[in-house]
């Protein structure tokens, strides 16, 4: 390479740093000397741990997204969130029906949405945050579920919140709510799951148990795959 | 000879916040009563709708430690009839907000019991947390 | 005058929870009489209760945003009217409230347009317009010929509450002496009793957290409905239904002597007169059950 790596200038909660060009903002942080411990995981835009929020140049929107997955810009205002503090429940899912009554009792912030659609706009996943709420509102929990299904919990909805609404939180709930009580159930899992608790693969798995080590990797690499 | 009243500098700031926050000219209250005589929740509220009128009008701040504020249920009964087409259902939310935008709410929203949730419409909901909470 | 009037419907939270017997009824019945409601296909809560404060701009996007969202079903010529349906009395006060705000004020609306970046700007073309005044449009005459049951026999209160009438400018009716639902009463083949409470207050959301205020109010207003000779209560809010039908309950635990009264909506009046079936009725969803009483009538 004739060039050197261009750099470009981010401010690092105010402090200005020179950091190089393509950098992602958790990579601008720790090239700028900052050990984070907290406010970053899978480094691949998976784990939502890494919510951040900036400013870019010239733009006077506050936008969030994952440290790991923007990029950042010249003259780029950054700033990490560790963690959003969030309200969270308890519940046992047999005693709680898949209704709007069941968020009045747990979530009951949820009926304090404006319709701002602050959630919606800072969401990274792209996520119609509002519309869910606004799902769950009305009962809509198949809605709620099927809207709210990329979340990633990073938090930034709630942090923006003027409602001070756990969005990501009731998220859980209204994808638990689908799972168990509106979602078709599989026929195929209920047959297998019963053939598991009448002790049909009790022997198969004893024997497996039972064995000694190179028997068992002689089994697994002998195994048929099946590609179906 | 008439006497005239003065407010205090503190009273007659608050009249001026309450009369740009509801947009109505309190001053101009004749103290008829008729908001209070029509209004159908009257015998649940410590002071009337005209005294909440009266006391603003004077610039006694007290009147944000009364219930009838939080009473009114903005049903627009006074509204519709005061002869000097003053909307007192404005200046009461001008009070609730006044005391909402200090982040003091009037309901916690975790006390709704599970019973209650599980039959409460969802408008009735939404509409208490936007009239009691900040 | 259109022969169909195909409208974006705007249904709110409520008839999608403890009011569907009032959104089904409403939209069976309309098939009969003229009016296709084709529910928008994305709505958020309609911003209740209205924002009274001077500055409080935010609680008025909600409603904005549906006003767009109505829009757009006008531009893609999915509907032939371009006003916006509404059943709830709730809903349709607090949007008619904000439409008036914005239309009549370009900086809010220009405020509101630029915070909502997201969505198309409002272009204040819709019109807030209740399902009674549908009713009144095509004409109480013209419901009459269309009734197949006349419920004669039956008396019945015309229940307004607050929203359908106040403030005026907000109103669908003469706020001190409304006719609206007396016309319709009568154009279905009840009854319309004359009586005291039609414009008073049900308690509201006081339900929430101080239901003896509530309970005192609804008494208050059943107990006068009686006395005026009243079978049943109609009305067009779901939180007025519930607080007059559903807090019977609260009454009669205060009062052993308190007789109750079926409350229905008034849409399911008209399907019923129409000669629905009774699965568009919805007559299980009510807590006093008002099967009894149609069946003295023989109307079921």
């Amino acid at each position: 390479m004739s060039d050197a790596q261009k750099m470009v200038k981010v401010y690092v909660m105010g402090e200005a740093y020179m950091v190089p060009e393509g950098s992602t903002i958790i990579g601008a942080f720790e090239y700028a000397g900052f050990q984070l411990k907290r406010g970053v995981g899978c480094r691949e835009g998976f784990c939502g741990a890494c919510a951040t929020v900036y400013r870019e140049k010239g733009d006077y929107k506050m936008k969030g997204g994952l440290g790991c997955q923007t990029v950042v810009t010249d003259e780029m205002y950054i700033a990490q969130i560790p963690f959003v503090p969030a309200d969270k429940p308890t519940y046992k899912m047999e005693e709680i029906t898949p209704d709007a009554g069941t968020f009045m009792n747990l979530y009951p912030s949820v009926f304090r949405c404006v319709s701002c659609n602050t959630c919606t706009k800072a969401c990274p996943q792209d996520i119609q945050v509002m519309d869910y709420i606004q799902a769950i509102i009305r009962g809509d929990i198949a809605e709620a579920a099927s809207l709210s299904f990329d979340c990633i919990r990073c938090g930034l909805c709630a942090l923006r919140c003027p409602a001070e609404i756990v969005q990501f939180n009731a998220a859980i709930l209204a994808q638990r709510l689908y799972g168990k009580y509106i979602a078709p159930q599989s026929k195929e899992l209920e047959a297998r799951v019963n053939e598991i608790i009448e002790g049909k693969y009790e022997k198969e798995l004893n024997d497996l148990v039972g064995m000694a080590k190179q028997e068992l990797i002689d089994k697994y690499y002998s195994r048929e795959i099946k590609i179906s | 000879m008439p006497k005239k009243i003065k407010l205090t500098d503190k009273g007659a700031e608050f009249l001026k916040q309450i009369e740009k926050l509801s947009g109505e000219t309190i001053t101009m209250c004749d103290q008829c009563g008729t908001c209070s005589g029509g209004c159908p929740f009257v015998e649940e509220m410590d002071i009337t709708p005209s005294q909440i009128m009266r006391k603003t009008m004077l610039g006694q701040m007290d009147v944000l430690d009364s219930k009838t504020m939080w009473i009114c249920a903005s049903c627009f009964t006074c509204t519709v009839r005061c002869p000097r087409i003053l909307d007192v259902s404005k200046v009461s939310e001008a009070l609730r907000q006044t005391k909402l935008r200090q982040a003091i709410d009037n309901i916690d929203i975790k006390d709704i019991s599970k019973e209650d949730a599980e039959e409460l419409p969802s408008i009735a909901v939404v509409s208490a947390f936007r009239k009691f909470t900040s | 005058m259109k022969d169909n009037i195909k409208i974006p419907y705007f249904p709110g939270c409520t008839l999608k929870t403890t009011a569907k017997n009032f959104e089904i009824s409403a939209i069976e019945a309309g098939k009969k009489i003229g009016i296709e409601m084709v529910e928008m296909p994305k709505w958020n809560c309609c911003g209740v209760v209205s924002s009274l404060t001077s500055d409080d701009l935010m609680k008025h996007v909600a409603p904005v945003r549906n006003f767009v969202h109505a829009e757009e079903m006008s531009e893609k010529g999915t509907v032939n009217d371009s006003r916006m349906l509404i059943l709830c009395s709730m809903c349709f006060n607090t949007m008619k409230n904000t439409n008036r705000r914005v239309k009549n004020n370009a900086e809010d609306m220009k405020s509101i347009n630029d915070f909502m970046y997201l969505e198309k700007d409002y272009e204040g073309k819709v019109e807030v317009v209740h399902y009674f005044e549908l009713l009144k449009e095509i004409g109480f005459d013209k419901i009459a010929e269309k009734v197949t049951k006349s419920l004669k026999d039956m008396k019945i209160a015309p229940y307004y509450g607050c929203m359908l009438l106040r403030p005026k400018e907000i109103g669908i009716d003469n706020a001190e002496a409304p006719a609206i639902i007396e016309d319709f009463i009568t154009s279905v083949g009840a009854e319309p009793v004359n009586w005291d409470a039609k414009g008073r207050c049900c308690g509201s959301y006081h339900t929430v957290n101080n239901k003896d205020i509530v309970v005192n109010l609804a008494k208050g207003i059943i107990e006068n409905a009686h006395r005026s000779g009243a079978d049943a209560i109609i009305t067009s809010c779901p939180l007025c239904a519930f607080n007059l039908d559903n807090r019977q309950k609260l009454i009669m635990e205060k009062d052993p002597n308190f007789k109750t009264m079926p409350v229905f909506y008034f849409t399911q009046l008209l399907a019923l007169a129409l000669g629905l079936e009774e699965k568009f009725i919805g007559l299980e969803d009510h807590y006093i059950d008002p099967k009894e009483l149609l069946k003295n009538k023989n109307l079921i």
